[in-house]
């Protein structure tokens, strides 16, 4: 098993780590996309993520990590059910070069080959089922695997028809992704598809690069070692972020907050309803991460610009910084 | 570094440079690698010549091609093993092939975005993650990566790769004569490579020093200080010491963070700074005299160790600074953070193409000329025949269905939009549509081949009308402009934000747009439809600046009968090229979007 970076040691970048434990919490947000400098610790932080979160009630043995008492039809055949368990909570990775049989599932070939069975062999979709399904330099994935995972993230099921196989499983993952605008942009189709989107930069104060070197050198070096000093800290998130997937669905949502969420997202221009439904939902959980009853016009206002950054209609030369008018909307709607 | 007698020590310098970023590399493959810009030729040779004994002969040497496909570079699964065997064998590719050893990858500024982030990725990882073919494989490889740039004036290996590999070297400069062999055995690696294991760690001076001398030169990515304090280390190991000293610091600097400077640091003051976490580390001081060499003076309350470490990593990169680093940049201009040139902006790449460099195939039908593969359709079939009832090994033909098929893709530089913008506005104004429509004719009938699209938005009254959408067709073109109206005020900037909008749309359409602007720059509708001369002017001024942010390409050409000035000031505020064509020929036009294309 690989040592990963601890995600309580990530130096900085505020905006990222809050957007991914949001995402944690509830998983029904719509995913992350993070967009910035390379060698800023995307990457760092989507794999740390995976050692804070909670594991999963699963049926033993299912390779869909199906929950106890909701088998999917597809299991028959496919999985040995051995009772009930856990399962750390999936952090797939789908590299780029990956081919399309692999993603989605295909015919087990070594089955196929020395028995002349007929047996389909689970995908990454599978793999990241209830999980979360991390695609490093999305924008440079092949087209037709993004219009795959579109599909499949829109409608939270894997529908296999091929090689004669028909076969449909459920693939509810959280989608994450993250990429360099500068290498190519992420069709508008996708970018909408995600909940939250940020931006990371390279931290610019010497004490704070100073600060990530030095971690990164020790980690370089003795990765047990460093792994062990943050593991108090990455536990005491994972706690919390237990916690409040737990206390979730008790977060009040006043009216007030809900208005003025929709008249953010139409002062703003936010195009349809998935702006105002992630804004409230983001909100919520990150009350719940706070350890509140409620959600405050605090909580809005924190969220906005990454529930709405990247659904603003931008005029092509727009200089203004969709976070900027995000904020400056804010600003006018709370003073009225 | 100039013509008689001094060339070669200056040359000399740069080669022993060369050779021992080699050795390091070849003590401490996390260290990426190296580029190595030059022209093919005896110099670049000499360097591979001393690398590769620096290693054990057994070692694996790999070339890799810049148009290698995901299955040779990845792995996949091994065709002739599944179908003599019937199990399913990974053939590994060619990075891990490569552990322990060395790739080398020759035209690595031809190499496409997507291969270059999975070398990257594989680099970060120290692992190819496989999913392809039915096969799923984790396999651990650390190799170093040899890009071999032979790109000219502004041509590069992308970046993503680039700013992974700890060194950059230019041996253009070098003469081959001076390119003597390298000193260092391949004992003297193995034993540098025991040694390194024994190096004690990076100080937090060292670290605050490298990280200080990283900022001063603008070099923002923190791999780079990561980078340096590895070679660092490799330094203390090659020269057997267990601790990192100043100097190895100060080489470390100088080989990995000076070529990567984006600015001139400041120059050396004569107080020793005072960076202490918290505080403010740069530029806050006044200029001065620079006496202080050697030794530190004045007073120095808080830490004086670490103000002169810093400066000493500092000079020593400062030094090695590339020439003309200066006089590119200006006293005091820095390059902004962002990426010099965006390459979205022209080479912007449409992976639904017939032609270009193949990215792989895809399920589907075989039509026309989109090729059938033949190669990845009998891999595709192959595992299945046993399934199809053919017995394994007997003679007959494989049985290959329609599901198998797989056509080839490719991927392909994106064609361009030429998009006109004319001022019709004034009693010029039907001559200038007359020739304006001309030019557009011409244009298509002679871009069929070339692939480019045409568009005319024309502006007067208190708006711009878009004539004619994107076509390459010259027939639709003739029809939608057989009637043209003219005359009236100028809304220049209304022309403008019009162009830009269409141009970022056809970016968006994975197509390079570019801009041709027809006017004599003299607006008098501002945006907002006022009659204000000042107004439209700075409207007209603001939209240009807007054009050159969004890194639009044009041109801007002035058909004032005596031109004023004005066009030329708007071409310069939106970085386009500018032209006098009073006359507004349709050939000279045409010339002037050729050289836009080329």
């Amino acid at each position: 098993m690989r040592v990963v970076f601890p995600f309580s040691a990530i130096v900085g970048q505020a905006d990222m780590k809050q957007a991914l434990l949001l995402a944690a919490v509830d998983r029904t947000l719509g995913g992350v996309m993070v967009f910035g400098d390379r060698g800023s610790g995307k990457t760092t932080a989507v794999r740390g993520l995976a050692a804070l979160l909670p594991a999963l009630p699963v049926i033993a043995g299912c390779r869909f990590n199906c929950e106890p008492d909701r088998p999917s039809p597809a299991c028959h055949g496919v999985c040995k059910h051995t009772g009930v368990g856990t399962t750390p909570s999936p952090v797939v990775d789908m590299p780029l070069g990956a081919t399309e049989d692999r993603v989605v599932g295909a015919l087990d070939l070594e089955r196929a080959l020395t028995l002349g069975e007929k047996a389909f062999e689970p995908g990454l979709l599978a793999r990241a089922n209830r999980g979360f399904l991390y695609i490093d330099e999305i924008n440079l994935l092949e087209d037709h695997l993004v219009d795959l995972l579109l599909d499949v993230a829109q409608s939270g099921e894997n529908v296999v028809e091929r090689e004669g196989l028909s076969i449909r499983h459920p693939a509810r993952f959280v989608l994450v992704g993250s990429g360099n605008p500068e290498e190519g942009e992420l069709r508008p189709q996708l970018l909408d598809r995600f909940g939250l989107s940020v931006e990371v930069r390279t931290p610019d104060t010497l004490a704070e690069r100073v600060e990530v070197v030095k971690r990164r050198d020790a980690f370089d070096r003795d990765p047990e070692g460093f792994a062990r000093t943050w593991k108090a800290k990455d536990a005491a998130i994972r706690k919390t972020v237990a916690a409040a997937q737990a206390r979730l669905e008790t977060i009040a949502v006043p009216d007030a907050v809900l208005e003025m969420g929709s008249r953010l997202c139409m002062a703003v221009g936010a195009d349809g309803l998935r702006g105002e439904l992630t804004l409230l939902r983001a909100s919520r959980a990150r009350a719940a991460l706070d350890r509140r009853d409620a959600v405050t016009e605090a909580d809005l206002r924190q969220i906005a610009p990454m529930a709405l950054r990247h659904r603003l209609r931008r005029g092509p030369l727009d200089e203004q910084a969709s976070t900027v008018r995000i904020e400056r909307a804010m600003d006018e709607l709370l003073a009225a | 570094m100039t013509e008689d007698g001094a060339p070669e020590s200056g040359a000399r310098d740069l080669w022993a440079d060369a050779m021992l970023a080699a050795a390091l590399l070849a003590i401490d493959p996390e260290l990426g690698g190296a580029v190595i810009r030059a022209g093919p030729g005896p110099t670049r040779d000499a360097w591979l010549a001393g690398f590769r004994p620096l290693y054990p002969a057994e070692t694996a040497w790999r070339r890799m091609s810049p148009a290698i496909g995901d299955d040779r570079l990845l792995g996949g699964l091994d065709l002739a093993a599944a179908l003599g065997s019937g199990q399913r064998i990974l053939q590994r590719g060619l990075l891990a092939e490569a552990d322990r050893g060395v790739v080398i990858a020759p035209m690595a500024e031809r190499m496409a975005t997507g291969v270059a982030a999975r070398l990257a990725g594989v680099l970060e990882d120290g692992a190819v993650q496989i999913e392809r073919d039915g096969v799923a494989q984790r396999l651990t490889t650390r190799f170093v990566l040899i890009a071999l740039d032979e790109g000219l004036e502004d041509e590069h290996p992308p970046e993503a790769l680039v700013e992974r590999l700890a060194f950059r070297l230019e041996l253009d400069t070098i003469g081959h004569r001076d390119a003597l062999p390298i000193s260092a055995t391949p004992d003297d690696i193995a034993e540098a490579r025991a040694a390194l294991a024994r190096v004690v760690p990076p100080g937090e001076d060292a670290i605050h020093a490298v990280c200080a001398a990283a900022d001063a030169l603008g070099v923002w990515s923190l791999r780079a200080p990561r980078l340096a304090l590895r070679t660092a280390a490799a330094l203390a190991a090659l020269e057997g010491r267990d601790t990192i000293e100043r100097d190895d610091l100060s080489t470390a600097a100088r080989l990995v963070l000076s070529p990567r400077a984006t600015r001139m640091p400041p120059p050396p003051e004569a107080e020793p700074d005072k960076a202490e976490a918290g505080s403010e580390p740069d530029d806050t001081d006044m200029p001065d005299n620079q006496q202080s060499e050697g030794e530190d003076d004045g007073p120095d309350e808080t830490d004086p160790g670490q103000g002169a470490l810093d400066d000493i990593v500092l000079d020593a990169a400062r030094a090695a600074l590339p020439e003309g680093l200066e006089a590119l940049w200006g006293a005091t201009g820095t390059m902004s953070r962002a990426a010099p040139a965006r390459s979205g902006a022209s080479g912007a790449r449409l992976p639904v193409a017939k032609r270009g460099r193949r990215i792989g195939t895809r399920p589907g039908r075989p039509e026309g000329s989109a090729g059938l593969d033949l190669v990845e359709t009998l891999k595709t079939a192959a595992p299945w025949q046993r399934l199809r009832g053919k017995a394994l090994g007997s003679a007959g033909p494989l049985r290959v269905r329609r599901d198998d098929f797989r056509i080839r893709r490719f991927e392909q530089r994106s064609e361009s939009t030429v998009i006109f913008v004319v001022d019709a506005s004034g009693s010029a104004a039907l001559q200038r549509l007359a020739e304006t429509k001309g030019a557009v004719e011409l244009l298509l009938a002679e871009a069929y081949v070339r692939r480019t699209q045409v568009a005319l938005i024309a502006f007067r009254g208190s708006g711009a009308d878009l004539l004619l959408p994107p076509t390459r067709s010259l027939a639709r073109a003739r029809k939608q402009l057989a009637e043209l109206a003219g005359g009236g005020t100028t809304p220049l900037a209304a022309g403008f934000e019009a162009a830009a909008l269409l141009a970022m749309a056809e970016r968006a359409r994975g197509r390079t747009p570019l801009l041709v602007f027809m006017t004599d720059g003299r607006g008098n509708i501002a945006l907002d439809g006022g009659a204000f001369r000042t107004r439209a002017e700075q409207d007209a001024l603001n939209a240009c600046r807007r054009i050159r942010a969004a890194g639009l390409r044009g041109a801007l050409i002035d058909i004032s009968p005596r031109p004023r000035g004005e066009g030329a000031k708007l071409a310069e505020a939106m970085g386009a090229r500018f032209a006098a064509l009073p006359y507004v020929e349709a050939g000279r036009v045409r010339d002037v979007v050729r050289e836009l294309e080329a």
